[in-house]
Order: structure tokens, then sequence, then C-alpha cells
């Protein structure tokens, strides 16, 4: 159980890694659905499967790994995106600077004093890793949709750092801040087709030239 | 004394069978009946009979790169244990010592193909030596969790029967170190996504262009020396993903070389299936198994302060 529950952490920041490294659109969305995939087995295989944790394994499946993927994937498809990923900090910088922030996750969190007691030691360093591995990769991309991955995959760090605070994460927060997330994507899914609609492209930079 | 022998003998003999199980299973993906199992065999005879030609603007560095370079593997497959049974060398420290014959084997393949003097060469060359510098870091980050990991600093006492116990404490470190040596296992041995060991004449080749102006028992050097490596590679990585304690000897080989045959087939599934990189990619890629590595630590770390 705890090895699974391990390699499921490792698993989630290694996506995140890998989602640095790739050039394809489409991959990181894949990357991105498969991370939630697997986050979202850690409620029920940390607490006793209960009503609550089946609830929440089904809802973040549900919206996380295939409706959030499937609208972006929309998206894409719409606003006839270029495939490739055109970053601002190239792979190798952007890959050495994700694994300095990994490792300072873990020593981060190997002296952060704790109210409660954890059940994995990995959880912390995990859930700090892809939160900042997150917000890299909405620094280090041009492309707007890739800032929306970005955030998204902020919001699977906050998931893994709630799970591994609270014991019982209530249900309805977890709800909420799933449906807050869907919303958010699917805002910034409109948006990103204004901004393409207006300038033919989405890329975040040449928005500081805006003129009215 | 039965086991070195056995040990030298199996380093010496087995090698190219795996490189014909991995011509067969690219054979078998493209449709082909393909080569015989044992072609590398008629292939290595073949080229030891024959004499070879030298060009007058080479020196002895020439000759001697592909002999150097056999040698080398040799003595580093003489620190490698197979099947988890202690090598006929071994001491604290000897990882440090197989790295860097493998080093050397690289460094002399690169000598005599810069003392050709063909640009074409040497641009091969500068791809070996940058690749292999990189490629580095990622070998010594893996052994290194399995030094501190084990607390053995020898190979033999890394991948000996101890290993089946630092699955159950490490285990989540060990994945990565396992599939960053795959990474490993592919960059090295010059296999698909990194190179292709097929093409003699593009431009995207890297080891293969080294080696063009070799010809006879040297390129058989060069050959039987190329599948030692992989045998190597392949040894280790077999070792650590089936990490048997039986005590049982001829079973824990049985397994070993079925692990091995393994290897072979999924290295031709790779090689069938994917499309070699493009040779700015490729850093990326040696960069991700050193991340895997760098994880591997912190890891380690963690899981044995939790301890």
């Amino acid at each position: 159980m705890r090895f699974l529950t391990d390699s499921i952490l490792i698993g989630t920041i290694l996506i995140s890694v890998f989602m640095l490294s790739t050039a394809r659109l489409g991959m990181t969305v894949r990357s991105f659905a498969l991370q939630s995939f697997l986050l979202a087995f850690l409620p029920s295989l940390l607490h006793e499967p209960g009503f609550h944790q089946i609830l929440i394994l089904v809802g973040a499946i549900l919206i996380k790994s295939y409706l959030i993927p499937r609208f972006l994937f929309r998206a894409i498809r719409e606003v006839s995106i270029r495939r490739d990923v055109q970053p601002v900090i190239g792979f190798g910088t952007s890959l050495l600077i994700g694994a300095l922030l990994v490792a300072l996750a873990f020593a981060v969190s190997a002296n952060l004093p704790l109210p409660v007691g954890v059940a994995s030691s990995l959880l912390l360093p995990a859930s700090l890793s892809t939160f900042l591995l997150g917000f890299l990769l909405i620094v280090s991309r041009a492309k707007a949709l890739l800032q929306v991955v970005g955030y998204l995959v902020v919001e699977n760090g906050i998931f893994l750092f709630g799970v591994s605070l609270v014991q019982q994460m209530p249900l309805l927060v977890e709800m909420g801040i799933l449906l807050d997330v869907f919303v958010a994507v699917f805002v910034m899914g409109i948006v990103i087709f204004r901004i393409n609609r207006e300038f033919d492209h989405m890329d975040t930079a040449n928005l500081t030239t805006l003129k009215d | 004394m039965i086991s070195s022998i056995l040990h030298l003998l199996l380093l010496l003999l087995a090698p190219p069978l795996m490189l014909g199980i991995l011509q067969r299973t690219k054979a078998l993906f493209a449709g082909r009946r393909g080569p015989p199992l044992l072609q590398v065999y008629y292939d290595l005879w073949k080229l030891l009979r024959k004499g070879a030609v030298y060009s007058r603007t080479t020196t002895w560095v020439f000759r001697a790169g592909p002999v150097v370079g056999l040698a080398a593997v040799i003595v580093a497959g003489l620190l490698v244990p197979i099947a988890g049974i202690r090598a006929p060398m071994a001491f604290q420290g000897d990882l440090i010592l197989f790295a860097y014959l493998l080093g050397l084997a690289r460094f002399f393949t690169v000598l005599a193909a810069m003392d050709t003097g063909s640009s074409f060469e040497g641009m091969g060359a500068s791809r070996e030596a940058s690749f292999g510098s990189l490629a580095e870091p990622a070998l010594f980050a893996g052994l290194l969790v399995l030094f501190v990991g084990s607390g053995d600093f020898s190979l033999s006492g890394i991948l000996g029967p101890g290993l089946f116990r630092l699955w159950g404490a490490i285990g989540p470190a060990l994945v990565l170190v396992a599939v960053s040596f795959v990474v490993l296992l592919l960059a090295e041995n010059c296999r698909i996504p990194v190179d292709d060991p097929n093409t003699h004449l593009e431009l995207t080749m890297i080891h293969e262009v080294m080696v063009l102006d070799h010809g006879g028992p040297d390129l058989a050097f060069i050959l039987h020396g190329a599948s030692i490596k992989l045998f190597l590679f392949a040894s280790i990585l077999v070792r650590m993903i089936l990490p048997t304690a039986t005590g049982f000897a001829p079973l824990e080989a049985l397994i070993w070389a079925a692990g091995m045959g393994l290897v072979a087939v999924a290295v031709g599934c790779v090689e069938s299936v994917m499309a070699r990189l493009r040779l700015a990619r490729v850093p990326t890629l040696l960069g991700g198994a050193m991340v895997l590595g760098t994880v591997a630590i912190a890891v380690l770390l963690t899981l044995e302060s939790a301890r």
C-alpha cells in the first residue's frame, strides 16, 4: 500500500517534469490528464475508503482527467493553434530549473514542522514540487493554453497539500474546488478563443504591445 | 574459480547473441524473417579472417583504438556481477573504475576517429564526447542511490542478494534509478532514439560515423566491444528489475538469462516503434535521465530519514 502511494507521488513529480520537457501541446494536456487520474486515487489510498472518498475519486477523474482535457483539446482544435510549445525558456534550461525546484521542495519539506503527522514522508515534497513546477510552467511558456495547464498543475499541487494536511478533507470543500477549477478553465478557454480571434495567435508576450 | 571461468566465458561468448535477438525482433516487427540468431557470430568470424587496410595518414593511435576499447570493456565486464553472483574482480569503489573503464573505451574510440583526419569522423567524435559527458552524471546519480541504500561501494555488493531487501525499503527510488538506467542503456549503446546503429551514411549518426575507417579485425573488435557493453548495461538493469534472492544459483541464472532475453526484445521493440530524436533534443533526454537521478537521490534521503 505504501509502495503504491509513494509510486503515485513520484509519478506526479515526474509527469510535471515531463511537461517541462515535451515539445508538443497535446502531450502536455494528456500528461495533465494522467497526473490528475493518478492523484484522484490518493484520498482512497490514504484514508479508509468510504462514500466520500469514492465520490471524490469519481468526481476528480470525471472533471480533471476527462472533461478539462477534452475542453482543452477542443480549444486547440477550434482556434487551430500550432501544435508545438514555443518556450520562453529553452527545454534544457527549464528542465535544469525544474530539477533545482524539486530539490528545493525536498529540502524545504524536510525542515517544515507540521502540526499533524502525514501518511507518507513523500506527500509534502511531492505537493511542493508539483506546485513549484506548475508555476515554472506558467512563467516559462508563452502560449496562453499552456498557462492554463500550468494553473491546473498548481491546483493539483494544492490538492496534494490538502490531502496531506487534512485527515478527512471535507467533501464540500473538495467538490467546490473541483467546480471552481472547471469554471476557471472554462472561462480561460473562452478568453483564449477571444485572444486568438482578435490577434490571430495566442502568444501572451504580444499582449504587452496592446493599443486601443 | 569455476564461477570466474564461467563468468569470463559468458562475458566473451554471450553478448553477440543478444544483438542477434535484438535484430530478430526488429525484423519481425518489420514483417521480415530476419537474419539467423547467430548472425553476429558469423559476422565477427568473417571480419576476423580478413586483413585490414590502414590509411597512410593514420598513426598508432588509430590501431590502438579498437584494441584498447575492447580490452577496457572486457575488464569492466569482470567487475559486473552476473545474476547476482559475485564478480571475479570485486572491491570497494569498483563502480568508479567501471564507469571510467567505459570512459576509457570511449576516449580511445574518439581518439582513433580524430586520428583519421576526416572531418566527418571528427564530427561524430565530438558528438560522442558531448553526449558521453551528459550521460555520466545520470549514471553516477543512479549508482549513488544504490550505494547509499545498500551501504556497499562495490558493484557486486550493490547488485548482490541484498538488493531484494533494498526494494522493500527504498523501492520508489529504485524505480526511478531503473528508468534512468533504461535511458542510459539506449544512449550509451547508440540505440534509437539517440543514435541509429544501422545507418552508415547519414549526417545524424554518432557512433557509426566514428568507426567508418576501421575494417577487418579492428571492426570485429569494435563490434564485439559494443555488444559486450550492451550486455553489461543490460545485466545491471536485469539485476535491478529482478533482484531475486532464492539462494539457488541455477535458478538465479535462469531468471537472469530470461531477463536478458526480455531486455533484448524490449530494446528491439523500442527501436521498431520509435523514431530517432532530433540531435538537438538528445541533451534533453539525457538531462531527463539526470533529473530522474536527482529526484531518486531526494526521494532516497527522504525515505531514509523517515525510517
